[in-house]
């Protein structure tokens, strides 16, 4: 074998002269400090590697060794609650070795090797096994169980169990015998290639909703749970709080929150936010179902393209075991820039923009990995994704927004006028759509109410109509306006702030139930039906808004606690009561 | 090993390309010594075999291909850091211009620093008063944030940025220091944070690094990543509380571009390189507060959009970096509002998690709210007007113009040496409010309403 050396060196691409017995997307080690880095280009005199750190002071001669496998990540419990850089090494470790600043070269094992774990077999010696079985199980938080699976591309006889006990991740627990004879040590870690989609058995169809306690998103542009969704919008207009919002209040299982060339502080936050906060659901921090993947903007820009693939085969790990994973991507567009660079760097042709002509593709591949599907060890589980597209410009015709929009069925398109107005989530109403919508009536029909889909399309009907008199009201002034359109301007001034706004900092509003958006749903609607009764009876609308019922309705979503919903139908009441008198 | 290589093999732009070199690495520091007995200083950026391309700071300019010598010193950009240096002004590349002398190291540092551990980081909380209405209120500065403001040709940056280092330092005690980094800005401009320096009496805590308009571009790329080095020196390792403006982003940006072209790089939107992202972000997220150190890295970095254009790359980009961001508007500079901040695209993202009780008071993210959602109606109102005359202008309409202008004139408007308090700032705030009707703010619960809406003041 002959030995591998730097020929060149551009920011963070290296070539090797020559030809190298090195495989496509290996990964290797570059230099005498042992930066990471994986093969992205052969040609027969030369070869491409990507370096995954900064690759300043590396010298041409300097060796490259190979490993004989591509970028993989380790699988097993001590995922949950830790933060990892884009190629899963635990942050921690790195700040343990280095301090408070990123060194280079160093190689961790991403999981913790020294704690043990309550490990509860569930196979015997001689059980027949395959992909995807599950041989054992532990509490990996108080929050979740941890269940150890046969490697997806493994199969064969339990030839030995190791007893319940105390174990540390590499640890064998148990023996496989593979058909060929060969004995397998299982241990409570598995290793998966990241840009290979984990095996499943078949896809299902994505009929249940995610729900986010959001109520622009739960009722008027819902996600399926195995969806995926696009959330486009300039600086400011909260992108990142509204991925926050998402991966906190969710009802996903397990949550994977890859920070891709972002802020710094945003991932501390989390970090911190997250370990204080309660899953409303099973009372632990949330930190607790969560993995959070920080490669920030500064960090090497070729462990951030890595960073998203990290994120879905985590999560599709996860979802193997049975669980609804949610992966929130902060920002995809970080991540088509990462590509475009280095496509830069490898003097590609480039296509829109400069970004490659392969973005698309990678774009579909990555959205494709999510799914509501049948396992190979015939559980349910889902991948839920939900990126972030942070458009130049604020501009969505730009290619990685445009492109996004073909592989997702959600887009909430954040705008910029709704931000600066502080009307939060700042999700346009007139620009997003979901796809689901039909997929999930059903469940809506069966779970919440049989009027949730009319209801809804009839506060959509309300935004649509009002939108198309603004149009007016900016030319001429609402005064012109006859009564019943004014009425629709004002009911849809009590959607828009007293519904579709939320406040991110309440401790009621923050997380909504589906019930009671229903319900909100339900008496906005019906002041709308009273008050059209009267003003058709020529009753001026100046009477209807003296009765302050619209403004108190604006303000019901803070008047009205979670826990006490009974309150809601006391507005039903008197929103008759007061309209019965103005008749009367 | 100092290996001496006699000639270049061409020069293009500030690149100088140099074959049959053995060894190179990347990122290493060259010296090149001219004909004429002077010398130059340059950095590999590419290697290619034994081709290595130099960006040579000083330009190129008098270069020949036949008696250059370059010398190679084997070690990265590094800049020489002691206490001393504070009151010294340096050139882009922290070489000493005041004629001082050099600065005698204890530590030596590679200008291009590392990336802060996220897990290291302590989250940003504690408020800054700068004594500006518009900022403490709207677009609160935090201790360790990077917070831009976006202005253009002719507006009045310099000033806003001058009285938000001299308000605000005044709080720190001793424990402050400015670091101001000029790049690609005129002599006055330098002059002017110079001067204002020093009446302020503060120009012992002041580092200075000038890369002026007529200084070598490729300087200018280095110059930022000096002060931010110098910068993380004076916090991290001296513990003090630093502020630092950077100015002009936009000249910083346009030699990245200039050099990106002579290098040959595929363009990305107008013509900036394609990784304009993360340079710019090596730079701001050099900002921040690491976790059981004392000291802390402010940034306010200052650009000029060209052509007040907020969708041009350079704040595009720099806006979903930084933190939150100041905006300047024409219109209300011309109608003589300072400072000119437009508060309804201005925002600090820390500012959540930092204002309120126990950081500011705790009515200030409500007053905050109503106030941005009340000027954005008045924007709306001001368009209707504009359309159909004021006087046709519904009640409401009216009393949300007259609301507006009192906003402008009362709130945005202040002197340049008035420093006024949060509490000053936040009962200004509602007093306006209070000229509406109390039914009109809704994005207020009735229980602050009830303590801070000032009965009597509506029209």
């Amino acid at each position: 074998m002959s030995e591998n050396k730097i020929y060149g060196i551009n920011g963070p691409v290296v070539t090797i002269q020559g030809e190298t017995d090195l495989s496509m997307l290996e990964t290797v080690f570059v230099g005498n400090s042992r930066l990471i880095g994986e093969v992205i280009g052969l040609k027969k005199d030369l070869t491409t590697i990507q370096v995954y750190e900064e690759t300043t002071g590396l010298t041409v001669g300097e060796p490259i060794y190979s490993t004989g496998a591509p970028m993989q990540v380790a699988l097993g419990p001590g995922l949950l609650g830790n933060i990892f850089d884009g190629i899963q090494r635990p942050l921690p470790a790195i700040e343990k070795k280095f301090g408070a600043f990123i060194g280079r070269g160093a190689q961790f094992f991403a999981l913790d090797a020294e704690k043990k774990y309550d490990v509860t077999l569930c196979v015997q010696a001689g059980d027949r096994v395959s992909g995807g079985d599950v041989y054992a199980t532990c509490p990996e938080t108080s929050a979740v169980t941890h269940r150890v699976m046969i490697p997806p591309d493994k199969s064969g006889v339990i030839a030995e169990v190791r007893g319940n006990g105390q174990y540390t991740v590499n640890e064998t627990v148990a023996v496989l015998k593979t058909d060929a004879g060969e004995e397998i040590p299982l241990t409570l870690v598995q290793h998966w290639a990241i840009r290979t989609p984990r095996p499943i058995k078949k896809r299902l169809p994505a009929v249940k909703p995610l729900i986010t306690g959001q109520r622009v998103i739960d009722t008027v542009f819902p996600i399926a749970k195995g969806g995926a969704a696009a959330i486009p919008g300039g600086f400011g207009t909260g992108k990142t709080m509204t991925q926050h919002q998402l991966a906190k209040w969710c009802d996903a299982d397990i949550i994977i929150y890859v920070g891709c060339g972002e802020r710094g502080n945003e991932m501390t936050q989390v970090l911190q936010e997250f370990s204080e906060l309660t899953d409303p659901r099973t009372g632990k921090p949330l930190l607790e179902r969560t993995v959070l993947i920080a490669n920030t903007s500064n960090m090497p820009v070729a462990a951030r393209e890595a960073s998203i693939y990290t994120g879905i085969t985590l999560a599709e790990y996860y979802r193997d075991m049975g669980y609804h994973t949610a992966l929130m991507a902060d920002s995809t567009s970080r991540w088509a820039e990462a590509l475009r660079e280095i496509s830069g760097r490898l003097e590609e042709m480039p296509a829109d923009e400069g970004f490659p002509a392969y973005l698309p593709s990678r774009l579909s591949e990555f959205y494709e990995r999510s799914g509501y599907v049948e396992n190979l060890n015939g559980t349910d589980g889902s991948v839920t994704l939900i990126g972030a597209v942070s458009p130049q410009g604020s501009d969505f015709s730009e290619p990685v927004t445009q492109n996004t929009k073909r592989f997702t069925r959600c887009f909430w398109a954040l705008d910029k006028s709704l931000a600066y107005a502080r009307h939060y989530p700042a999700i346009n109403w007139n620009l997003s759509y979901s796809e689901y919508i039909g997929d999930l009536s059903n469940w809506y029909r069966d779970a919440v109410s049989p009027d949730f889909m009319k209801y809804r399309d009839e506060l959509c009907a309300l935004l649509s109509e009002e939108n198309s008199l603004m149009e007016i009201v900016k030319l001429i002034g609402a005064d012109v306006l006859p009564d019943d359109q004014k009425l629709i301007i004002e009911i849809a001034r009590v959607i828009r702030v007293g519904f579709l706004q939320q406040n991110a900092f309440h401790a009621d509003d923050t997380f909504v139930p589906l019930e009671k958006q229903f319900k909100m749903m339900h008496v906005i609607l019906h002041l709308y039906h009273r008050a059209k009764e009267v003003v058709a009876r020529q009753v001026p609308i100046s009477k209807l808004l003296a009765t302050g019922l619209f403004d108190k309705l604006v303000k019901m979503k803070y008047d009205v606690p979670n826990n006490n919903l009974g309150l809601l139908d006391d507005y039903l009441q008197e929103i008759d009561t007061v309209m019965d008198g103005i008749l009367r | 090993m100092m290996m001496k290589h006699l000639k270049l093999n061409g020069v293009n732009g500030s690149l100088a390309t140099l074959d049959g070199v053995k060894n190179a690495a990347a990122e290493e520091i060259v010296e090149l010594h001219l004909g004429d007995g002077t010398s130059r200083t340059g950095r590999v950026v590419k290697i290619d075999g034994d081709e290595v391309n130099i960006q040579v700071f000083e330009g190129t300019r008098g270069m020949s291909m036949a008696n250059t010598e370059t010398v190679f010193t084997g070690r990265p950009m590094d800049i020489a850091l002691s206490p001393e240096i504070l009151g010294r002004v340096f050139d882009g590349l922290g070489r000493p211009i005041d004629g001082l002398g050099d600065v005698y190291p204890v530590e030596k540092r590679d200008v291009n620093g590392a990336p802060i551990n996220p897990v290291s980081r302590e989250y940003p909380r504690n408020f800054i008063q700068t004594g500006i209405s518009s900022i403490d209120a709207l677009a609160t500065l935090i201790r360790g944030q990077k917070l831009p403001i976006f202005s253009g040709s002719g507006m009045k940056h310099n000033e806003l940025a001058v009285q938000i280092v001299r308000q605000s330092s005044i709080a720190d005690g001793d424990d402050f220091a400015i670091v101001f980094a000029a790049m690609g800005v005129k002599n006055d401009v330098a002059h002017y944070f110079r001067s204002s320096f020093e009446e302020a009496n503060v120009m012992d805590r002041v580092v200075m690094l000038l890369n002026l308009a007529n200084d070598p571009i490729v300087e200018r790329i280095m110059t930022p990543r000096c002060a931010l080095t110098i910068a993380e020196y004076l916090a991290f390792t001296l513990h003090k509380h630093v502020l630092v403006v950077l100015t002009d982003m936009t000249s910083y940006a346009e030699a990245l571009r200039e050099f990106s072209g002579s290098k040959g790089e595929i363009p990305g939107r107008k013509g900036f390189p394609g990784y304009l992202y993360s340079d710019l972000a090596s730079l701001y997220e050099r900002a921040g507060m690491i976790a059981g150190v004392e000291g802390s890295v402010t940034q306010i970095p200052i650009l000029t959009m060209p052509n007040d254009d907020i969708t041009h790359p350079i704040p595009d980009l720099t806006g979903y970096i930084t933190e939150g961001q100041i905006v300047l508007d024409r219109d209300l500079d011309y109608k003589g509002i300072y400072p000119p901040v437009s508060v309804l695209p201005s925002l600090s993202r820390l500012m959540k998690d930092g204002i309120g009780e126990g950081y500011t008071r705790d009515d200030h993210s409500a007053l905050a709210n109503q106030l941005l959602a009340t000027y954005a109606k008045v924007q709306d109102a001001k368009a209707l007007a504009s359309v159909i005359g004021e006087d046709e202008l519904s009640a409401e309409d009216k009393l949300l113009m007259s609301f507006g202008r009192a906003f402008e004139a009362e709130f945005l408007n202040q002197s340049f040496t008035e420093n006024r308090s949060i509490g000053e700032t936040l009962d200004l705030g509602w007093s306006l409010l209070s000229m509406l009707p109390r039914n009109m703010l809704d994005r207020v619960d009735d229980a602050i309403l009830d303590a801070h809406y000032v009965v009597g003041v509506q029209k």
